[in-house]
């Protein structure tokens, strides 16, 4: 009897799990049908059954270069994570080997910074970024990512730090290590998965970032948010051709992310249970 | 050859003074125990020695030549911690041999020397697999075959039994001890577990707050506790501490009788009082005699002994083995 009762809720919610699934999945999937649609068709309403048409992809490729907006957001997704973990390391490791009273302070501070409306500070930031001639280059939006993901990756850096037993460090001194040793024998092998959670993370977060990217750039160093927000504007809109663009932007990352599922859960789990 | 001596060694956190000042001087080959209850700083003392902690003041030597600045790594001390501390991604092979490979070691030397450590331990079944696929003894074992593989000059241990479970702790218990008769070295070993220092040390250091009660072997500490503090913490069950007119008549402020050291009867004897609880162990039994006089005593007696709960006893202590102390708490 209770055995029964056991699998039938099992079936209950593993069809829960995928309806929901589904739900949050559908848009995106719209999005792919859409895609392979034609214009027409796109414009007639709900339909789940296109004629599966690949002009868009070719219109979107011809009309507009793909190429240059995804090495854009390639390049700026990919540099501002490493200058996040460059800076991130250093004071995480700080903050979780040698913390002081005022770390947890230092931490939701930083945490606090990403509380504020990004909004509020468009217009000085904007005013900066001309002064300094930032404006639509690459390695203005690479700095301007960073920053704005550096508490974000201080603090899954320091959690996945904490979870490593100062005990292991103590032995490996007493056992003759020296500071170096110590690093790359015991410190960095033991940290690598959650660097690598951390930068995978970050490297999503920052490819669909679309606030400041849309609007510190124009050309140049426009990555693939800016390339789609461009095929809603003057002609009027085009779904299957946006749609198209759309699948075109998130199939790197979507794909990424797919293979790494596990890293990434794993990442954003971390030090919740046990 | 692996001589420990602490000569005025302090150590405080901030405002506050965990060890105010300790001598202490551990031979060669002797197996030393730190024991006291938590927080006494046993434990803080070990890792001075080992140089996991700086020392607020005096000197720490080890086979003569002052080792109070010297980093962990230069001190050729070996530690086995409470939480094994095992590296993780690294294979049982990798963990013995990694002190070695940390001495520069060549490979060849270093398999053979982790072959033969694994032997001594029975771990050589295992040499390939990663810590956490291996139970807590077995965990525990490649712990200490990393201390052992660079024979060092004196092993640490700091509570290295208390994560596991009763059983196994006997069995380890045995097997750190013969271990220490068969290597020879100098070891000083924390524990909280006053059996575990009882079994296994040459020289029993108890601390409290910090300081040095009595320092001595397993049998003068049971047998002539030096102070009140002692007295109670050595031996199980406690020993009875008595103050009051029955102590007086004694000459003394307390008296202490062992529950060992009494005789009982159920019809005849100095102590008459009501047994509350009577815990049968088999080979012994543990009564909880509420007297009259001065409240609940324990008694060790025969486990042939027909004592339950509820009947009438009479203990009588043995007039040799009375501790006697004065209002400071010192054996007179």
């Amino acid at each position: 009897m209770a055995r029964a009762i056991t699998t039938r809720k099992k079936i209950a919610f593993t069809a829960l799990a995928w309806t929901l699934a589904m739900v949050i999945f559908f848009p995106i999937l719209y999005t792919i049908i859409t895609s392979l649609k034609t214009e027409t068709e796109a414009i007639q309403g709900f339909n789940l059954i296109p004629s599966f048409t690949l002009e868009n992809y070719v219109t979107v490729q011809t009309q507009r270069d793909y190429f240059k907006p995804f090495m854009n957001s390639v390049v700026i997704s990919v540099g501002s994570t490493i200058l996040a973990l460059i800076v991130a390391i250093p004071a995480a490791w700080a903050m979780a080997f040698s913390p002081t009273k005022r770390t947890k302070d230092i931490l939701m501070w930083m945490l606090s910074t990403k509380m504020m409306p990004a909004v509020a500070v468009l217009v000085p930031i904007y005013l900066m970024f001309r002064d300094f001639g930032l404006l639509d280059t690459r390695v203005g939006l690479t700095i301007m990512l960073m920053l704005i993901n550096l508490p974000i990756v201080v603090w899954m850096l320091y959690t996945y730090f904490r979870e490593i037993p100062g005990e292991i460090l103590e032995a490996a001194r007493m056992d003759g290590a020296s500071l170096v040793s110590e690093i790359v024998y015991v410190l960095t092998p033991m940290a690598v998965p959650g660097i690598a959670s951390t930068m995978l993370l970050n490297v999503i977060l920052a490819w669909n970032e679309a606030f400041w990217t849309i609007r510190l750039t124009t050309t140049n160093a426009a990555p693939l948010t800016a390339f789609i927000a461009s095929f809603s504007s003057p002609q009027g809109l085009f779904w299957a051709k946006l749609s198209a663009a759309s699948t075109l932007a998130i199939a790197p990352i979507v794909i990424l992310g797919w293979f790494s599922q596990k890293q990434l859960v794993r990442g954003l789990t971390f030090g919740a249970v046990k | 050859m692996g001589s420990i001596t602490l000569q005025n060694v302090s150590k405080t956190f901030g405002e506050v003074s965990v060890i105010p000042s300790i001598d202490l001087e551990i031979n060669d080959g002797e197996f030393a125990v730190f024991v006291g209850p938590s927080g006494c700083g046993k434990s803080t003392l070990l890792r001075l020695i080992a140089g996991l902690e700086d020392t607020s003041g005096g000197r720490i030597l080890i086979d003569g030549k002052d080792a109070t600045d010297l980093a962990p790594s230069q001190r050729g001390l070996a530690m086995v911690f409470q939480s094994y501390a095992l590296y993780p991604h690294m294979s049982v092979r990798s963990n013995i041999g990694f002190p070695l490979k940390m001495a520069k070691m060549n490979k060849a030397e270093i398999d053979r020397k982790v072959e033969e450590a694994a032997k001594i331990l029975n771990l050589t079944d295992y040499l390939d697999r990663k810590p956490r696929n291996l139970s807590g003894g077995q965990r525990q074992r490649v712990a200490i075959g990393r201390a052992i593989v660079r024979s060092p000059e004196c092993f640490l241990f700091d509570e290295p039994l208390s994560n596991l479970d009763a059983a196994l702790r006997v069995n380890m218990r045995l097997e750190i001890s013969e271990l220490h008769q068969k290597l020879n070295a100098t070891s000083i070993y924390v524990t909280h577990d006053q059996v575990e220092a009882m079994t296994m040390a040459d020289k029993i250091v108890v601390l409290n707050k910090g300081r040095i009660e009595q320092v001595g072997s397993p049998l003068d500490l049971y047998r002539s506790p030096r102070n009140l503090f002692v007295a109670g913490f050595i031996g199980s069950p406690k020993m009875n501490l008595i103050s009051g007119p029955k102590a007086l008549e004694q000459g003394a402020h307390t008296m202490g009788v062992r529950p060992e050291h009494m005789t009982l009867s159920t019809t005849e004897g100095a102590w008459k009082g009501k047994v509350t609880v009577a815990e049968h162990l088999g080979s012994d039994t543990f009564l909880h005699i509420a007297t009259e006089e001065f409240g609940t005593i324990t008694a060790r007696c025969s486990g042939e002994m027909p004592v339950r709960h509820g009947d009438i006893v009479y203990a009588t202590p043995d007039e040799n083995r009375i501790h006697r102390f004065d209002e400071r708490g010192l054996a007179l």
